[in-house]
């Protein structure tokens, strides 16, 4: 089958590539860009642990064929890192022991993200119900709503200014 | 659990896609939300994915005097996000709360979701108890056809392979309209065990205009008329409502799945039926509880 | 000097986990690395006709392909644990031979050069099976209609009794008695990370390397060399990253053998992993026991006897685990409580569904909801309040140490040893507010009726005889610890490098725990049974003493001293009127200069186990309509001795407490009636999620503190699942009592609820 050339940014870096259009987003992260803090956990579209943002929108990459990301603007685990500080997202979830296995993380911090990013006051139920796309099977989810309700106040701060 | 391969396409017009859609076994593609599932299931192998998530003739939300047009690519967070639809179609904004979850909604389309005709999903059961229309286009022309015609069996619709959902258009929505929405999921976000969708206009206390419709429980979305003759005309009163339900029961037999056996589902249908009446007739007009 | 045991400090591990750092076995990629995809029987029993790979083997991009014969040199896959007299008649070959048995057993193997053609091959296999009909349950087992095993000529494993006291006395004199069935349905642990190997044969230094492996790296790759026909010495097993082990993963599996035969057989490294819906067929499944048990008790509620017959469904195959699923499910019914005379009759057999193996609470979640069950029922019957009943009957602290008695063919009892069980159930009970609750039980609140309901247990850890660590001083002045105990996302390297610091008086940051690799350690045992904080934290401590002696030894050496002019203090070498002689960096150049490896061995051995134990309350609302249930408090607490690190233990507890109510309400793995499995993908096969029960609380605390360990600790990592099914269902059984509503099995879902309340309806009705 032809592959397509596609053209992205991914973490702020420009990414040109040609690929099979069946291989999905997730797998050009971390096969073809070794971006492997995106997980996959069920490549059909219930667990979350892909997720990504593109484009401001958080998305599950295992849902996303990589050719239909092209021209768009991606973030993944790897960039939400100030340099070698923790984002005050990361930081909470530390604080807070929002993770234990760390697999389903990189799915849930980016979809937090994405959320604080649009919503930096959400009450604890929108953030349950936006988390209930995320399966964790580890934490209970208890800490992680913790950590993004004090991770919240550092967006709040961010969009007053 | 990776897809068989295919060619894809991305045809920047609707005259293109519509020509690529002649192709043999092509497919079209949106969010890929529903479909991208089946594929890396390998429930199906499509050869020519036709990606139309960038013609710009299939965007936007439309409000007529007399009717609201939903372009098939308005995605889920667009219906959730659009302030005028939330006062104009209050029915359709609540019913789309319950589908799928945060990510998939960033993605999925009103498109996508009909022409992939989930029993269980809640915009084909919104699109036949609101009597939609669905507009369809092929290089051979344009033909309307009603929500009640348009999805056949499960997972199966009228479209044929060369058509392609344009738009879905909704009678408008006056604002004192009784309405209630009720599904029974196991988990928020999940496909729904059963639903009912339920709207009224109301005259001297009376109800006129029942739309009843029940989903989740049959190979379509059903609009169930017998239900609404028990309502028509009468106020909506609690012996209306047992009469109600009890007609439901006797008409819909519900199927069997691993997750619910037909009599459960008999029952939970009846609830949510009796629910939604309830909740219509009691709420203020125009709103729910 | 104790600093930093004890705290709640942010987890190590952390970092590289929240930058996407880690790496996990899919990260691994390897130069010339292949993959490999695994073709699985579609249906459920079947004599095999034919498996023809030619065409796959034509396909391009495929590197090669396998099929039953292919794989002859390959042993049966051993035995581990709970070698019950008749299991092991009834090991699986790592793939199909003749015959098939289970819906996912693997067939055939295709190797491509990437995951999706290694698919697309699989569809090219030509296979044609004879189909058999299925066993499926106790009857279709018991009564066979067709063996899985002809050779065995009964498809039951193993059947053993065994009693304590005098139960014919016990039935006598008891004015009370009540016999009822129980089941408990088939479920599984689903970490979120699937399975995954990587292999790589180096022909020139005749070695093999393997990541993916866990649990138990030693045992692994002793028999994965033995399978291969290789030394020990030429098979490692290296640690990675791990999403979640819970019991399930890190025992051998057939990939576990196939993966690096084939690796050392097409002369490429080899990657597998496994997708979910393999997952869901091919990754140990549990639980699935059912029991008749009838109590005994005297018109005051105590508990004369407890009989009772544990049928334990296996799947097609006897794994690693051999029996230990009804084993322990037998074993755990006493629980906490003092039963005079006990005699369960286990029967253990195969059916033609995945095979079972652990998970976390073996045994336990199911034994404790049979157990809780029947007595509530009794406590209902005789008059008695629920919380009365078990205070009357749980073994009071001065009874202690307890045995329960030879209740396991092939150990010695269980003695627990420290405890006060009582003052648990007390704290559970202020917390949840029973006092209030229990007169809401069955009452009618805005349509749903509420009730509350209790669960007591015990849990035991530290088993595994042994464990050994490896502590060692690098060039750059910093500790390196080598476990054997891998991390599986449990917060064990924070733990010993807690320990680790606290022992050596040195700052955490200068020690860096290592996951458990047998390159690193000459033997270790391993992670399993909440064993990591006892015998690893234990042999962390041993190791970390002997090298305090080592690394003053070569100090003396260095300094020309002798050795007890010398000490360890304040993180360095000193003379005794406390001049610093020498820092660990300095030691470090004198070792590198010397070509010397400063390091020592520790390790930590005893048979003797610990037991944690608690108790579990929960509250729930009941729609009868509609049958379901809202969980509007849940309560547990566990004494875990000592508690390393606070927050990780709570972390433990909170998140085995949401894993077993999604094992009460939602978790569920469904077969029809001719073992076709139909739970293939998460969007039948349900778990909990962020909305499904947002209030839990729970406290894990240290009251009593181990005596068979020298830290006192206690396992953390089972007892917040061990006791849910047990407190739920008695919740719901609370609620609906006045409905008359009977619960008996497992799972709580809606259309289950719903029936009861039904069937109830209807008996009533024609009674």
């Amino acid at each position: 089958m032809t592959d397509v050339a596609i053209g992205l940014t991914v973490n702020g870096q420009p990414v040109e590539v040609s690929i099979e259009p069946r291989l999905t987003l997730a797998t050009l992260l971390r096969r073809h860009l070794r971006l492997t803090g995106t997980h996959i956990g069920c490549e059909h579209g219930v667990c979350g642990a892909c997720t990504v943002i593109v484009d401001g929108d958080a998305v599950r990459s295992c849902l996303v064929f990589a050719v239909q990301a092209d021209g768009t603007e991606v973030t993944t685990i790897e960039g939400l890192a100030r340099g070698e500080d923790l984002s005050p997202l990361q930081a909470a979830f530390q604080k807070h022991h929002a993770l234990q296995c760390g697999f389903c993380t990189p799915g849930i911090l980016t979809t937090m993200h994405a959320l604080l990013n649009e919503e930096p006051n959400p009450s604890e139920d929108r953030i349950r119900d936006v988390l209930s796309g995320n399966i964790c099977r580890c934490t209970g989810y208890l800490p992680i709503v913790e950590a993004v309700l004090e991770a919240a106040a550092a967006y709040r701060k961010e969009a007053r200014s | 659990m990776k897809p068989a391969p295919f060619e894809y396409a991305r045809p920047g017009t609707l005259a293109e896609a519509l020509s690529f859609l002649t192709v043999d076994d092509a497919k079209p593609i949106a969010g890929g939300q529903s479909l991208i599932p089946l594929l890396a299931l390998r429930m199906a192998a499509p050869k020519l994915l036709v990606d139309i998530s960038r013609i710009a003739e299939l965007k936007g939300v439309e409000f007529g005097s007399d009717y609201i047009k939903l372009g098939a690519l308005t995605r889920w967070c667009d219906v959730l996000k659009n302030p005028q639809l939330a006062v104009q179609h209050p029915l359709i904004v609540e019913a789309i709360g319950h589908t799928a979850h945060y990510q998939i909604r960033n993605r999925g389309t009103v498109g996508g979701s009909c022409s992939h005709a989930d029993p269980s999903a809640e915009m084909p059961a919104v699109a036949v108890t609101c009597e939609a229309q669905f507009e369809i286009k092929s290089l051979r022309g344009t033909r309307i056809v009603p929500a009640d015609e348009f999805f056949t069996s499960v997972l199966t619709t009228t479209l044929e392979p060369d058509e392609l959902l344009i738009s879905i258009r909704l009678p408008s929505w006056p604002s004192d309209r009784r309405y209630a929405f009720q599904e029974f999921a196991r988990r928020v976000g999940d496909f729904a065990m059963a639903g009912c969708v339920v709207f009224w206009d109301e005259e001297d206390g009376c109800c006129v205009n029942p739309h009843v419709g029940v989903f989740g429980v049959a190979d379509t979305p059903i609009r169930v008329r017998d239900v609404e003759e028990v309502l028509v005309n009468r106020p909506v009163t609690t012996n209306v409502i047992v009469e109600a339900v009890s007609t439901l029961q006797r008409i819909v037999i519900p199927l069997d799945d691993i997750h619910a056996p037909s009599a459960y589902r008999s029952a939970l249908l009846g609830v949510l039926l009796e629910r939604a009446l309830l909740s219509a007739s009691s709420c203020q007009r125009g709103q729910t509880a | 000097m104790n600093t930093f045991v004890g705290l709640p400090l942010e987890r190590l591990e952390d970092n590289r986990l929240l930058r996407g750092k880690a790496t996990f076995v899919d990260d691994i990629m390897l130069e010339g690395m292949v993959y490999m995809a695994i073709l699985r029987s579609p249906v459920a029993h079947g004599r095999i006709v034919r498996v023809d790979l030619t065409r796959a083997r034509e396909m391009d991009g495929v590197v090669a392909a396998f099929g039953g014969s292919d794989f002859d040199a390959l042993p049966k896959i051993p035995l581990r644990l709970a070698p019950v007299e008749g299991v092991a008649r009834f090991l699986q070959r790592p793939i199909a031979r003749d015959k098939v048995r289970f819906v996912g057993e693997p067939m055939a193997v295709v190797i491509a050069t990437t995951p999706e053609l290694a698919e697309d091959a699989l569809e090219l296999i030509e296979i044609e099976i004879d189909p058999l009909p299925a066993v499926v349950d106790w009857t279709t087992a018991s009564a066979p209609s067709a063996l899985l095993f002809e050779e065995n000529n009964t498809n039951v494993t193993a059947r053993y009794t065994v009693c304590e006291g005098d139960m014919t006395k016990a039935f006598t004199a008891a004015t009370y008695t009540r016999r009822e069935v129980f089941y408990c349905h088939r479920h599984t642990a689903l970490p979120m990370e699937t399975r995954g190997l990587v292999a790589a044969w180096n022909e020139t230094e005749s070695r093999m390397r393997i990541w993916g492996s866990t649990k138990v790296l030693w045992f692994n790759r002793k028999a994965t060399a033995e399978a291969l026909g290789l030394e020990l010495d030429q098979v490692h097993m290296l640690g990675t990253d791990i999403g979640g082990g819970f019991g399930v993963r890190g025992e051998i599996y057939p990939e576990d053998f196939l993966v690096p035969f084939v690796a050392r057989k097409i002369g490429r490294p080899v990657k597998w992993i496994e997708d979910r819906r393999e997952h869901l067929m091919a990754t140990n499944h549990s639980r699935e026991i059912s029991c008749d048990l009838e109590i005994a008790c005297s018109r005051e509620g105590l508990i004369l006897g407890l009989r009772g017959i544990v049928y334990g469904d296996m799947g097609a195959y006897t794994r690693t685990n051999g029996g230990i699923v009804p084993v322990r499910a037998a074993q755990f019914l006493i629980g906490p409580y003092r039963i005079p005379a006990l005699e369960f009759d286990v029967a253990i057999f195969v059916s033609n569904k995945t095979p079972v193996g652990t998970y976390r609470g073996p045994g336990r979640f199911e034994a404790n909801f049979f157990r809780e069950r029947l007595m509530d029922m009794a406590a209902n019957d005789l008059g008695i309040d629920a919380a009365d009943f078990r205070r009357i009957n749980l073994i009071r602290e001065d009874e202690l140490p307890y045995s329960t008695g030879k209740l396991v063919p092939y150990e010695k009892p269980f003695i627990y040893d420290t405890g006060n069980y009582q003052a648990a159930l007390e704290r559970v009970l202020e917390a949840i507010g029973y006092d209030r609750l229990r007169d809401l039980n069955g009452q009618e609140i805005d349509g749903r009726r509420h009730g509350v309901g209790l669960t007591c247990f015990v849990e035991c850890s530290g088993g595994g005889a042994k464990e050994n660590s490896r502590v060692v001083l690098e060039n750059d002045g910093t500790i390196s610890v080598h476990t054997g105990c891998s991390m599986i996302g449990q917060g064990l390297e924070t733990a010993l490098t807690q320990l680790a610091a606290d022992t050596l008086g040195i700052q955490m940051s200068h020690i860096r725990v290592h996951n458990a690799s047998t390159e690193d350690l000459d033997e270790g045992f391993g992670t399993f049974a909440s064993r990591g904080a006892i015998k690893g934290g234990n042999a962390v401590v041993d190791g970390v003493k002997n090298f305090i002696e080592e690394i003053t030894r070569f100090a003396s050496e260095v300094i020309g001293r002798a050795a007890n002019d010398l000490q360890w203090k304040n993180c360095a070498i000193t003379a005794h009127d406390g001049t610093v002689l020498y820092d660990l960096p300095e030691l470090a150049k004198h070792a590198a200069a010397r070509q010397r490896v400063v390091e020592a061995n520790g390790s930590y051995l005893s048979t003797d186990l610990t037991f944690s134990y608690g108790a579990h309350a929960a509250y729930v609302a009941v729609d009868p309509r509609t049958g379901a249930v809202e969980v509007l408090d849940y309560y547990a607490a566990e004494d875990i001795g000592v508690a390393i690190n606070p927050m990780v233990v709570h972390g433990q507890l909170i998140g085995a407490i949401v894993q077993g109510l999604g094992g009460a309400f939602l978790d569920h793995l469904i077969y029809d009636k001719d073992g076709q499995f139909l739970t293939g993908t998460l969007a039948d096969y349900l778990v909990p999620t962020a909305t499904d029960f947002p209030k839990v609380r729970g406290e894990s605390y240290g009251e009593k503190l181990a005596s068979t360990n020298p830290l006192g600790v206690k396992g953390a990592g089972e007892g917040g699942i061990v006791g849910v099914a047990g407190a739920v269902a008695n919740a719901v059984a609370a609620a609906l009592r006045p409905i008359d509503v009977k619960i008996t099995s497992l799972p709580l879902s809606p259309p289950r609820i719903w029936n009861s309340i039904t069937d109830a309806a209807n008996q009533v009705s024609s009674s």
